[in-house]
């Protein structure tokens, strides 16, 4: 074949097929934009040029939070919030403009609930908030981890950088259970366990309303049946929860059950920070039991775990 | 805030290591104001006319007669040797003895003020670091990198002075990484034409233009101040944001290959960045400077991209 004819042939069926490709693109550019609402909503370019403005008279963000990282995480997030794990966020106008310590419980096995929180926090709220959590020392030493957590907001938790952040008017979300809420067995599942009290001296200390959230529907994301000690101890962990889906190959993500996420009324206390255990217990009795009845009455509520 | 000068006071300010670049700067500041009496091993050949020099060791003999003249308002050591090819003895006979004897004649011949230039390194860069560190905060940094084992040391000698003496008004100043034409590691490393960086980290990094410490160099001479004060910067930003500001080449190394590979060209003498160092690069080291700003109204004058830029300024400045 000549090459000249070949060409002339190529043309031709590109001058057929162009229009047809076009209009494919023009669909499919349709849907992706379509699909790209529905996940991250009319106005996700406002809210995250409303994050990056907030720290602008700070000369940046002191702790190293990068819009345009968030931005790209809350992408990826949104997919879990929105679609994933559909979830339903209940009276988030009850946290206030400045400064606020949210109280919530912890569970899961993996602590996708933080994540949620924060998705809940970006995509909800009006005004968009960063919601600063506090990441294990650890984190700290992870190449890449310890990159990103500081670019989406997350700070080391020591005391100083909560009262810090709270002195500049953040939102911080607090588990007081720690870890052993995350790894409750299914059978304690929405059981508080005990609540640290650190979280009251530093509410207290720099006057910063307290407000318990309840989320629901992440216990039934891994059903956990116990948990293996030896195996912990063998791999000097915490945990090692026995989870029978990760044995199932291909089941490794969570369930697709729904997330709920319930916002109380904040409360205040008032008080010295450095009073006796006792005295900061009972306040602390008082947000653990709110929250306990958040979630029971979420509970009672809810028609279904994963619809 | 009150003149440094403190005018009428005839007496001299005694600066040691004065010929070093902060020193010289230091000089140019005072000299006009105050009689400038400099220390140091090394000679200082275009100092200004009316300040008297004195080429010599500060253990010597003559360093102690400059102080028996009790004509002596103020000592402020910049004499700091960190040099790390330098050994340890080396170290701690130059930078913990020769101070703990200007203290000593400090003290026995009632030289009312002490200034001390530490530097925020005393803290250590680690992982568990509060994001801005007080001045009460535990000094770690000789814990992974026992070379700065004499900063630390010479940072307790001043601070054990300025709680044994409350007569004297002895002052410590921790700033972070000093950047300008000083020789110093924070400065030579964004200087490097290609800046490796460790991959996977981006630590915030705090920064202070050397005009500003030579600042509150001088309004620590102020009568009244006294204690310990952090010195920060313009607002921090993380690692990659400097040095994409400073237009540099960046190279990234994971750590473990990092640390190999700086502790063998160390010891080729292809670089002097010691390998512990890399924690600088690695986690963060940032002081919290309210209290300077308080106490002597400091305040950095000089903007990020100026304090960055400063390390390219003219060499022989």
């Amino acid at each position: 074949m000549e090459p000249r004819n070949a060409l002339a042939r190529l043309a031709d069926v590109a001058s057929h097929a162009m229009p047809l490709a076009e209009r494919l693109r023009a669909i499919a550019r349709r849907a992706t934009d379509e699909l790209k609402t529905r996940l991250l909503g009319r106005d996700f370019e406002q809210r995250t040029a409303i994050l990056k403005e907030r720290y602008l008279d700070l000369g940046g963000d002191p702790f190293g939070f990068d819009a345009d990282t968030a931005r790209h995480a809350a992408m990826v997030i949104a997919f879990f919030h929105r679609m994933y794990f559909r979830t339903e966020v209940f009276g988030i106008e009850n946290v206030p403009a400045g400064r606020a310590l949210l109280v919530a419980n912890h569970s899961g096995q993996v602590p996708i609930d933080a994540a949620i929180v924060g998705s809940s926090m970006f995509f909800d709220a009006n005004p968009p908030r960063v919601v600063r959590a506090m990441v294990d020392r650890w984190a700290a030493t992870l190449p890449f981890v310890s990159a990103f957590f500081t670019r989406i907001g997350q700070v080391v938790g020591v005391p100083e950088n909560a009262r810090r952040l709270l002195e500049m008017g953040e939102v911080l979300l607090a588990f007081p259970e720690g870890i052993r809420g995350v790894s409750k067995p299914f059978d304690r599942r929405y059981q508080l366990e005990p609540f640290g009290l650190g979280f009251m001296r530093l509410a207290i200390e720099t006057k910063t309303p307290i407000v318990p959230v309840a989320i629901i529907g992440a216990e039934e994301q891994y059903v956990s049946l116990g948990n293996i000690k030896w195996a912990a101890r063998l791999l000097d962990i915490p945990v090692f929860p026995l989870v029978p889906q990760l044995f199932v190959p291909g089941a490794q993500m969570p369930l697709p059950t729904r997330y709920r996420v319930h916002f109380g009324e904040p409360m205040s206390f008032q008080g010295d920070p450095d009073d006796d255990d006792t005295v900061v217990a009972e306040k602390v009795w008082l947000v653990r039991q709110t929250i306990s009845d958040m979630l029971r009455r979420g509970l009672s509520s809810r028609r279904s775990v994963f619809l | 805030m009150t003149d440094a000068s403190d005018a009428g006071d005839d007496r001299a300010i005694v600066i040691t290591g004065i010929c070093g670049r902060l020193g010289r700067r230091l000089t140019r500041l005072l000299h006009r104001e105050a009689r400038v009496i400099g220390l140091d091993r090394r000679a200082f050949p275009d100092r200004p006319r009316d300040i008297e020099h004195h080429e010599i060791d500060l253990r010597s003999k003559r360093a102690q007669d400059i102080f028996r003249s009790g004509e002596v308002r103020a000592l402020v050591h910049l004499g700091v040797m960190h040099n790390p090819r330098d050994s340890a003895e080396e170290h701690h006979a130059w930078n913990v003895v020769a101070f703990q004897h200007l203290l000593e004649y400090a003290e026995r011949y009632k030289v009312p003020k002490v200034i001390l230039l530490s530097s925020a390194n005393v803290y250590g860069p680690r992982p568990d670091n509060a994001q801005f560190l007080h001045e009460e905060a535990p000094l770690l940094g000789a814990g992974p990198f026992s070379e700065i084992r004499d900063l630390v040391g010479l940072d307790m000698c001043a601070q054990s002075y300025l709680w044994r003496y409350p007569e004297t008004e002895a002052v410590i100043l921790r700033p972070s990484h000093i950047l300008g034409t000083v020789h110093n590691a924070p400065s030579n490393y964004l200087r490097l034409k290609l800046v490796p960086t460790l991959l996977g980290f981006d630590p915030m990094m705090q920064v202070v233009h050397q005009d500003d410490v030579v600042w509150a160099l001088r309004a620590a001479l102020a009568p009244g101040v006294r204690g310990i004060f952090n010195i920060g910067g313009p607002p921090p930003v993380p690692l990659s944001r400097a040095l994409q500001l400073l237009e540099r080449s960046v190279l990234k190394v994971p750590h473990s290959v990092a640390r190999v590979a700086v502790d063998r060209l160390f010891r080729w003498r292809v670089t002097d960045f010691p390998a512990p160092e890399l924690d600088f690069i690695r986690y963060v080291c940032m002081v919290d400077d309210a209290r300077a700003r308080a106490v002597f109204g400091y305040r950095p004058q000089h903007a990020l991209l100026e304090t960055l830029r400063a390390v390219d300024e003219e060499r022989w400045q």
